[in-house]
């Protein structure tokens, strides 16, 4: 009976591990649910955020704010990367470092340079393996995505691109489909194209006080800002749903090798007691 | 409805308020700003402080707003809050922190390795159930 202690050990450790996935699942489930509703609360201001800065740059085509100027020769390249602070949670952040990865190799070969700025632990502890220069890194962002954190590591990279330090600045995060798919992107933050801020629907003569540079400044900075957010709660979302799903999976794997390893248990009982029982019916024929 | 202004007060974290309105009182740059229905197309920066916001009824709404942007329509008027408290010195003391965590962080990476260290040994034991699962089943 040596065989079936062992197994029965096995079978109460993997029960174990199934209780803790099953609970993380809970967890990421309900965490799951409040990160898409913070995500849905930052739309709007997105949105309204996006038409004042439509309205604004329509109406003042003299004034060329240098978040709208494209650059014509690229040097060096500001990245952002957002990931999560923590791990099992499928390949989220795998996926998304590898897109940023090759990204990055490409750049290289066209020989631009780069620095990163990681919005997340895990992504920091890969820029940094991969010796990849990191201005700023902002770890321990928590289940609510809070803008105040993420302003030093923003006003880095926007000071960064004012200063011509950087040509442009790309974002890598992972978008936020639905509870079953995320998905990998990668997007251009700064020179803020034409298409992104749109068209304006009705054009307004305003009033700027104090005047609409300073006005326009102010609305391009917190548009960028409100991007950078946008992608952190939409990062958190998918974090929490790959979690979930990731999760689910494990306690189902987990409940199929308990089954297994019960029959396998369960045979190798019934064979010892059948080995017993002839054993005793091969000695008494014997007598 | 001709008497009443739709006022947004939106955040970058949150739908602060949403509704109509007779009057609407705000911090403006230049000064507090009083702003009824049909007012002028105006576009400001507001300062920290409160909007005051007459609802219909009679009865008033305070929002507290960290500054922000607010623009005017005849008959729209959205507030673009900032979430925090900013400040061109606080901004500054921010980056500055974000810049000092990554220095200390590449210099002092121990914790971060102990956690990929542990990691990888859930990998193998993971790989080690798989195994074992498939020799069981043959």
């Amino acid at each position: 009976m040596a065989g079936s202690k062992e197994i029965r050990t096995k079978i109460r450790s993997v029960q174990n591990t199934r209780k803790i996935t099953k609970a993380m699942e809970m967890v990421a489930a309900s965490k799951m649910r409040k990160a898409q509703e913070r995500m849905r609360a930052s739309r709007p201001y997105g949105e309204k955020i996006r038409t004042v800065a439509a309205h604004l740059s329509h109406a003042n085509p003299e004034y060329r704010h240098p978040f709208l100027v494209e650059r014509d020769t690229v040097k060096r390249i500001g990245i952002i990367v957002v990931t999560a602070d923590k791990g099992l949670c499928g390949g989220l952040n795998t996926n998304v470092l590898r897109l940023a990865m090759s990204r990055m190799k490409e750049w290289e070969a066209e020989g631009e340079q780069f620095d990163v700025c990681t919005l997340g632990n895990k992504g920091f502890g890969f820029m940094q393996r991969m010796g990849a220069h990191v201005i700023s890194h902002v770890v321990g962002l928590g289940d609510t995505p809070h803008l105040e954190k993420l302003i030093g590591a923003i006003k880095l990279i926007l000071d960064g691109y004012r200063q011509d330090r950087f040509d442009r600045v790309m974002i890598f995060y992972t978008k936020f489909i639905n509870t079953m798919k995320q998905e990998p992107v990668m997007e251009q933050l700064l020179p803020l194209s034409g298409e992104r801020l749109g068209a304006p629907q009705g054009a307004w003569d305003y009033i700027y006080e104090p005047d609409a540079k300073v006005v326009l400044d102010q609305v391009l900075e917190r548009y960028t800002e409100a991007l950078i957010y946008q992608a952190v709660a939409e990062n958190m979302a998918s974090e929490q749903s790959a979690r979930m799903v990731a999760m689910k999976a494990a306690s189902d794997n987990a409940g199929n090798v308990i089954n297994e390893l019960t029959l396998i248990y369960n045979k190798t009982r019934q064979a010892a007691i059948t080995k017993e029982l002839s054993e005793i019916v091969g000695g008494a024929a014997a007598v | 409805m001709a008497n009443t202004i739709h006022v947004d007060v939106v955040s970058a974290e949150a739908q602060i308020f949403s509704g109509e309105a007779e009057f609407v009182v705000l911090p403006g740059e230049a000064g507090e700003l009083g702003i009824y229905p049909r007012h002028t197309p105006l576009m400001t920066r507001i300062k920290m402080g409160a909007v005051r916001i007459r609802l219909p009824g009679g009865e008033e709404e305070l929002v507290f707003v960290a500054g922000g942007i607010l623009e005017v329509q005849p008959n729209v008027v959205t507030v673009l809050a900032d979430t925090a408290i900013r400040g061109h010195d606080l901004d500054e003391a921010k980056a500055q922190e974000a810049q000092q965590r990554a220095k200390e962080a590449m210099a002092n990476a121990k914790s971060d390795i102990d956690f990929a260290k542990a990691e990888s040994e859930f990998a193998v034991m993971a790989a080690q159930i798989a195994a074992i699962r498939k020799l069981r089943k043959k």
